[in-house]
């Protein structure tokens, strides 16, 4: 039985000066390097594969596996690309672990691209958070300095080279072949499929893209072992993942815990509820993934259970919103934010997320019409499995749920503003003068 | 109210003529010896125009039409392929921005948090709306999106810097700090803001050396762990582990 809570990236977060290379190695850090590099390449990747780890990133596709799809070694350049375009609303767990515990990632990515026979890696990471890049370009020249990074890791002859680069302000391009086409100087642009990033990615060669949490566990699973691993979360979504709890509970923060832990547990380490308050509506894993209620806080947050339970585990990005909170506001915003980051490329998604905006913002503003529901619904099943990329059925989710759950809150929606049957100044936590114009709304 | 005289109509497809005036030579030289740095970091050149990029802007202040000329002959690549990046990612501006970006997060948590009514009263007190730039080009303020903080919302960024768990007063303060001259610190971040030129070399790739200032996490990044702490719980494996290093006064996140 494992602990309720498992600090294993988490570890040393209060550490003085967590994100130097002298604290990581004080605390065992690049000691799974120096294991890894005296196993065989295709035994680090099977460690990786027998601790069924499933990629952090949302989608749960088992990183080893991914790593094993790739195209068999050519001669010819293949490449790991780290996934750090944290921007999934509610998404908030690879920012402060890239801040606090940079090296772990780095050290992940050594690894991973000695098992996947890679010699230059790229840190593709968001362009807003400009003091994570400071944190990831000073790990990147201290494990140089050390030799773990360069022409000849640990004196062993391997070379890894990293590139940490900056984006510059696109939702799409957490999506991994928008991200390639950023990466090579493009509009981030999600590419059809397949071929695959592992046959054809970055500059058309084998390509991994991989989140930044599923990489930085690898030191772990390679210096511990993939039974220890497996030794946490359930059968099939096994070991720890971070839970990142925001909204309306009296503390809000990072918790790191075995998969399949529930949103009551974490509630209750959260302090529950702020005071006074109860739960109305929740996210498991960001704001594309269908809400949940109170009827689903006993839902083990693993992949399978979130999935059998009508929606996703995500990110583990779980916003949670109290009784004062308009439903149809918060679905209202949300589908702003896929209109605003729709890359246009397709038709379903830069048409439908445009209607869906137009529709929500009415309902919103409670001019919605009586067939504003259906109407809902039907663009959403015409987006739903007909876009280029994720980023369109993303949009659908928050709508579709939201209807389910709380219909009657959109069908009041067609005389009564939101704001008048949900007054915005009861959900923030501070005193305002009632101001209850939510400015973004202008139908 | 706003300095940016350039026409909305045009939107983000228009540059201002003088925006295309020659560099000086010298700074046009230094603007080579950059490039030349950052397109070395890739495997094919192409992959150097975001860096390249937030490298004009560190100059200009703003993604210019010499800065737009200067990529495109550096990577081999038309005005239009370079102006059809720069348009499609919203770090890059299309005229020229204030020394500071204020960007309120207004997504859905933060909002509901907070952020709409903080977005509201600095707009009102500013007497600019979003996008707009104040008209002693100090502060252009924005909306922006979900970044990644939301344990600490309502989320305010400066310059791309975090400032966690805002209100309508602290956000007023902030922006009448930085219209004044005054340093500002971030909550996560280094001691001081840095100017949105200064903070878009960083973007370039190019290091500032302020890696080891500010905390390594704040308090809501650290609560699992403080839990953790007092059960007694850890990973398999830790039980007897003193569990790293013991929190010092120093840099770390708990004050």
């Amino acid at each position: 039985m494992t602990d309720t809570l498992t600090p294993i990236l988490t570890k040393f977060w209060d550490a003085s000066e967590s994100w130097t290379l002298a604290t990581y190695e004080r605390n065992d850090g690049y000691r799974a390097l120096r294991k890894a590099l005296d196993m065989a390449p295709a035994d680090v990747l099977g460690a990786v594969k027998d601790s069924s780890i499933r990629g952090r990133g949302g989608a749960g596709f088992p990183t080893g596996l991914k790593w094993s799809f790739m195209s068999p070694p050519d001669g010819g350049p293949r490449y790991l690309v780290v996934n750090a375009d944290e921007s999934e609303p509610g998404t908030c767990k690879d920012i402060p672990l890239m801040m606090a515990n940079p090296h772990a990632l780095i050290e992940g990515a050594i690894i991973s691209s000695y098992a996947i026979g890679c010699e230059h890696a790229f840190i593709y990471l968001r362009g807003e958070v400009v003091h994570v890049y400071r944190r990831l370009l000073r790990a990147v020249e201290e494990a140089r300095a050390a030799g773990y990074l360069g022409d000849d890791v640990g004196g062993k002859g391997v070379k890894v080279n990293i590139t940490v680069h900056a984006g510059a302000g696109a939702y799409i391009c957490g999506e991994e072949t928008a991200l390639l086409d950023s990466l090579e100087g493009r509009r981030g642009q999600p590419r059809l499929k397949p071929p695959f990033p592992g046959a054809a990615g970055l500059y058309a060669r084998p390509t991994s893209v991989n989140n930044v949490e599923s990489i930085a566990s690898v030191p772990g699973i390679i210096l511990r072992g993939p039974d220890w691993f497996k030794g946490m979360g359930t059968e099939k979504s096994t070991g720890f993942g971070i839970f990142s709890l925001s909204g309306h509970v009296a503390h809000p923060g990072q918790f790191e815990a075995p998969l399949g832990i529930t949103m009551r547990e974490l509630i209750e380490l959260a302090g529950g509820m702020r005071q006074g308050h109860r739960l109305k509506f929740w996210t498991p894993g960001g704001s594309s993934t269908p809400i949940f209620t109170e009827e689903h806080l006993d839902v083990p947050l693993d992949f399978d259970s979130v999935a059998a339970a009508g929606s996703m585990l995500g990110t583990r990005a779980l916003q949670v919103f109290d009784e004062t909170v308009s439903v149809v506001r918060a679905v209202s915003r949300w589908t702003d934010f896929y209109a605003h980051e729709s890359c246009g490329k397709c038709t379903p998604c830069r048409e439908g997320t445009w209607w869906l905006r137009q529709i929500m913002n009415r309902i919103e503003n409670g001019k919605g019409t009586q067939d504003d529901i259906d109407k809902l619904v039907d663009i959403c099943d015409n987006i739903l499995g007909r876009s280029f990329c994720a980023l369109g059925d993303a949009a659908t989710s928050p709508i579709t749920s939201a209807v389910k759950y709380f219909r009657e809150e959109f069908e009041a929606g067609m005389h009564t503003p939101a704001h008048e049957l949900f007054p915005p100044g009861r959900s923030v936590l501070f005193d305002v003068q009632t101001k209850e114009s939510s400015g973004m709304v202008t139908a | 109210m706003s300095c940016n005289d350039t026409s909305h109509a045009s939107g983000h497809l228009h540059l201002r003529p003088e925006s295309k005036e020659p560099y000086a030579p010298e700074v046009l030289e230094q603007l080579r010896v950059d490039a030349a740095e950052v397109i070395a970091r890739y495997p094919q050149k192409r992959s150097a125009l975001l860096p390249l990029l937030h490298l004009v802007q560190s100059v200009d202040g703003y993604v210019t039409g010499r800065g737009v000329s200067l990529c495109a002959e550096l990577l081999d690549l038309t005005e239009a392929e370079v102006s059809g990046v720069a348009t499609f990612y919203t770090q890059f501006k299309r005229h020229p921005n204030g020394e500071y970006t204020v960007g309120v997060c207004t997504n859905t948590l933060c909002a509901v948090m907070g952020g709409d009514q903080i977005f509201d009263t600095v707009a009102e007190h500013l007497g600019i709306g979003h996008d707009e730039t104040t008209a002693d080009g100090k502060i252009t303020l924005e909306r922006i999106e979900c970044n990644a903080a939301c344990d600490y919302a309502p989320v305010v960024m400066t310059n791309w810097e975090f400032f966690d768990n805002q209100t309508p007063d602290s956000t007023v303060q902030l922006v009448d700090d930085l219209r004044e001259g005054k340093d500002v610190r971030p909550t996560r971040g280094p001691d001081r803001v840095c100017t949105f030129k200064q903070v878009s070399r960083v973007l370039a790739g190019f290091h500032d050396g302020l890696a080891d200032q500010g905390p390594g996490a704040g308090p809501a990044s650290l609560l699992g762990l403080r839990i953790a702490k007092e059960h007694g719980w850890t990973a398999p494996g830790d039980e007897s582990d003193s569990s790293g290093d013991t929190p010092t006064d120093g840099k770390d996140g708990s004050k």
